[in-house]
């Protein structure tokens, strides 16, 4: 684990293209994913801190009483403009950083080894409801993360990016 | 019947339904009662473009 670690650094530091960037990065979550799933199956990890990542709750600050936005999503233009850009994918995994941990174990599992949600459920022990839970949450966190730190902030687009 | 499958979704519920719509299929009902409140709302017809976004986005971690 340690020597792929000290390999994938090493790639790092010579990287020239975003395709060795995304190599990298998919290899440092993975092995975070396989971590976990090893911690948890000496110690249930997972369960300990489940209940408040998938709580819904009667108060949901993304949503007025009626249901309605709080904040409407705001309009976001040509997205797939800014996947081309490195920085991008950096906000991105900023964003991603902050997700809580279960959550993001729980997404990244869906999202990028592409698993189906009935394999989630049993490697993760948790019901297909907490699943959608999770999975709602850390896509609103997301989009959110995304809309503030790239899409509504002008820093970012100077120059028309 | 009829009432249930007229009963206006708000956004709370869109939301929840088109992010459920990524890991399973809906059901017919579902199916219909979201695609009225699309047609009536502009900030989830927003936001299911970014949740198809968010999914392109990640997809390019995968190998």
């Amino acid at each position: 684990m340690q020597e792929t670690l000290v390999a994938a650094l090493r790639a790092r530091e010579g990287f020239s293209e975003r395709s060795s960037v995304r190599t990298w990065l998919t290899g440092i979550l993975k092995h975070k994913i396989v971590d976990a799933i090893r911690q948890r199956q000496r110690q249930p990890v997972f369960m300990a801190t489940l209940d408040g990542e998938t709580d819904l709750g009667e108060f949901d600050p993304l949503f007025k009483d009626n249901g309605a936005w709080e904040a409407p999503p705001a309009e976001w233009g040509d997205p797939e403009n800014a996947l081309s850009r490195q920085e991008f994918m950096g906000v991105m995994e900023l964003c991603l950083e902050r997700l809580p941990p279960n959550t993001a174990r729980a997404f990244m599992m869906r999202e990028v080894m592409e698993l189906e949600t009935a394999e989630i459920c049993k490697e993760l022990a948790i019901t297909a409801n907490n699943l959608w839970v999770i999975l709602y949450r850390a896509r609103m966190a997301l989009r959110q993360c995304l809309e503030q730190n790239w899409f509504m902030d002008p820093s970012r687009h100077r120059g028309g990016g | 019947m009829f009432r249930r499958l007229t009963h206006m979704l708000s956004c709370k519920e869109a939301s929840r339904l088109l992010s459920q719509a990524q890991d399973r299929p809906l059901a017919l009902g579902e199916r219909v009662k979201l695609r009225l409140h699309l047609v009536a709302c502009t900030a989830c017809t927003r936001f299911a473009r970014q949740l198809a976004f968010v999914r392109t986005a990640l997809s390019r971690y995968r190998t």
